[in-house]
């Protein structure tokens, strides 16, 4: 009887300390930190803290995690967030398999996922749902861009990328707004480092131009080696394989070439110049295209919270849907599918006056550009 | 120009084989001397790599970076073995695993801890940039013929130092019968110490050498080291010919089925069909071929126990 009037006692004290305090709001952030990928999923968190951080609101609460790049242990911590640590809102996963294992069953449950990065196309046609935002891109969308600036100056290219299905959508998206011929077409092993046998074709295809979708540490190696080979036939790729967090590992090899992405350090918004400072200034580094997208997500969290409470899920779905935040890549909205509405620009890999390598915007490949997917979305 | 794609790609193999051959003796020269399986190996690539690259990006010499890489991995793989692997020789190979296993990932984080979670950079030294003429009009780069030079020239200088001198007789000895030259009053701690640290320098060569072409970061080492396993799996368990002939055959077969297969099958079905299960195909082929070889040498081609 004693331990019943104490448990009511407790749980009336908490219920009137949460009227007396703003509502506390607890994110749980499930990255890749160790491992190969890490290096993306450090931008990601480091981005997402910095941003909570800057807006001084002291109720948000995160819990960060890392998934070894593992869908089984993403899968593992998302199931502990959302019945352990009763987490309001999920983000955080870079890799697209990992995204596939762990957002459907989350937003089953009734839990908001922000994506801050993967976006399969599986998750964005008829499978949409309304508790899934992705606040980064749909996958074939830079392909898309790439193959469009193309047909600008290419009328033969090679295509590759990995044998999986993220790399499927990518060549998929490519020739979607591709035009031209194809020299060659090729799919990769996941995983793969040597790149010769297939640069050796390249060479041998009379090609004009190459276009490969080699994330992380394929794309450094298939960039070396391509550049070391003195092939010399036009690169382009998504802007993954020339994000900051690799151009210093690919070095001069990366000077000139085009790639894809709807952000680069130079587009010219407040919102950009003050993330870029102050990333800058935390982390004595330049931010990567991970870590713009990881602000965004935030910024976007923060916004909705100042205009619904977490916990009335309807208001709160509108007030993230209207999207009322400043984003670094300027204008953004979201379609009927949550997927983001935006410019996808094509930059040029460049050598700043410290020596340092970087990106530059050189033209604009699409304006307010909408996903394949979406009309088959119900929402 | 197809002969001169094909003498390319053949290179192209020799090349992948010859690195491999590199990480595969190491392995399987520890297996036949200590029966130990060092799932570690992987770590010490890793190392030899990442020494490499930083030495050269501090002193601007990738020469002296692979001197480094040499020295680092063999450092570093005897001070494993005196403090960790030394406990496990008479354990069996389940603890051998377990414990090699938590060896990678406490380099790895080690590793990740002092360099930090983004690639590093490594180029090829500029003595080795370009490429020299082929017959047939192709070109070839200068910098894989140096790889396939340099393992020709470590199978060469291992044979001849396991014939050929007293450390090879002992190692010989120590594959043939480990307790007997212990009786023999040879110090076996010692031997085996300096058998780990070669193994682990050549790794760390390989590791080096690679480091140039591919992406020097956390967790390189792993799919190298499932590879080598191929290799020592197919030459023969502890059979450093076998290892060598073994890393050709992996090589060549890899590099041969990524080119051939998607063409040839292009011919029987629509290209982008061909191009997928080409592809799919081209990734099965060399543990097809391991398959075929078991099945008529269950112990590989130069089995060292048979």
């Amino acid at each position: 009887m004693n331990r019943i009037l104490a448990a009511s006692l407790l749980g009336l004290s908490l219920a009137t300390s949460s009227l007396a305090h703003a509502e506390p709001v607890k994110i749980g952030v499930i990255t890749t930190l160790s491992g190969g990928g890490a290096g993306l999923g450090i931008d990601m968190r480091d981005a997402f803290t910095l941003a909570i951080k800057q807006s001084g609101n002291k109720d948000v609460e995160l819990v960060i995690e890392d998934d070894a790049q593992k869908p089984e242990l993403a899968v593992q911590i998302a199931e502990k967030m959302i019945q352990g640590d009763k987490v309001d809102l999920m983000t955080g996963i870079i890799w697209s398999n990992l995204a596939m294992a762990v957002v459907p069953n989350t937003v089953a449950q009734d839990v908001i996922y922000l994506s801050p990065n993967a976006g399969p196309s599986a998750l964005a046609g008829a499978n949409c749902n309304p508790n899934y935002f992705n606040v980064a891109y749909q996958n074939d969308n830079f392909h898309e861009a790439m193959g469009q600036y193309a047909n600008k100056d290419y009328k033969n290219a090679f295509i590759l990328a990995p044998n999986y299905p993220a790399g499927k959508d990518a060549l998929t998206g490519f020739k979607r707004y591709y035009k031209g011929d194809l020299a060659g077409e090729i799919y990769t092993q996941v995983g793969q480092t040597d790149y010769a046998a297939e640069i050796a074709q390249i060479r041998a295809s009379g090609a004009d131009s190459v276009y490969f979708f080699l994330p992380g540490g394929m794309g450094i190696a298939f960039m070396k080696q391509y550049a070391q080979s003195g092939v010399g036939i036009p690169v382009m790729g998504p802007g993954f394989s020339f994000s900051q967090d690799v151009l210093p590992a690919i070095g001069d090899a990366a000077l000139g070439v085009k790639n894809s992405a709807t952000w680069s350090k130079d587009l010219d918004n407040e919102a950009n110049k003050k993330f870029v400072e102050a990333f800058k200034a935390e982390y004595k580094r330049l931010p990567s295209i991970y870590a713009a997208q990881s602000w965004d997500t935030a910024n976007l969290i923060l916004a909705a919270l100042s205009k619904a409470s977490v916990k009335d899920k309807d208001a709160f779905r509108t007030a993230l849907k209207a999207a009322d935040f400043k984003s670094v890549r300027g204008e953004f909205a979201f379609n009927n599918n949550n997927h983001p509405i935006q410019n996808i620009y094509v930059r040029e890999v460049v050598k700043e006056d410290d020596g340092a390598l970087t990106n530059r915007i050189i033209a604009t490949a699409f304006e307010d550009h909408k996903d394949a997917y979406a009309e088959k979305c119900g929402m | 120009m197809f002969t001169a794609l094909l003498i390319e790609q053949l290179l192209n193999g020799l090349q992948l084989g010859v690195m491999l051959f590199l990480m595969a003796a190491g392995l399987t020269l520890i297996f036949g001397v200590m029966g130990l399986i060092n799932l570690a190996h992987g770590s010490l690539y890793m190392i030899g790599a990442f020494a490499c690259a930083t030495v050269a990006a501090a002193t601007g010499s990738f020469w002296i970076g692979l001197i480094a890489s040499l020295a680092a991995a063999a450092g570093v793989g005897a001070i494993i073995e005196v403090a960790v692997i030394r406990r496990l020789y008479d354990r069996d190979h389940l603890d051998q695993v377990l414990a090699t296993f938590a060896l990678i990932l406490i380099l790895s984080e080690g590793a990740r801890w002092l360099f930090g979670s983004f690639p590093l950079y490594l180029d090829i030294p500029p003595l080795l940039q370009g490429a020299v003429p082929l017959p047939g009009g192709g070109q070839y780069q200068l910098y894989r013929l140096a790889i396939i030079g340099v393992g020709i020239a470590v199978a060469v200088g291992l044979y001849l130092l396991i014939s050929g001198t007293r450390l090879g007789m002992r190692i010989r000895a120590g594959e043939s019968d480990r307790e007997m030259i212990g009786a023999l009053g040879v110090d076996i701690g010692t031997l085996y110490t300096v058998v780990f640290a070669l193994g682990a320098a050549l790794a760390g060569l390989a590791g080096a050498l690679v480091g140039a072409l591919q992406s020097v970061q956390v967790g390189m080492g792993e799919p190298v080291l499932i590879l080598a396993f191929v290799v020592i799996v197919i030459g023969g368990i502890g059979s450093i010919k076998g290892a060598l002939v073994g890393a050709v055959i992996v090589g060549v077969v890899d590099t041969m089925g990524r080119f051939l297969l998607p063409s040839m099958l292009a011919l029987a079905m629509p290209a982008s069909q061909a191009t997928t299960i080409g592809a799919a195909l081209a990734s099965m082929l060399i543990y097809v071929v391991m398959a075929l070889i078991l099945a008529f040498r269950p112990s590989g081609l130069f089995s060292a126990q048979s």
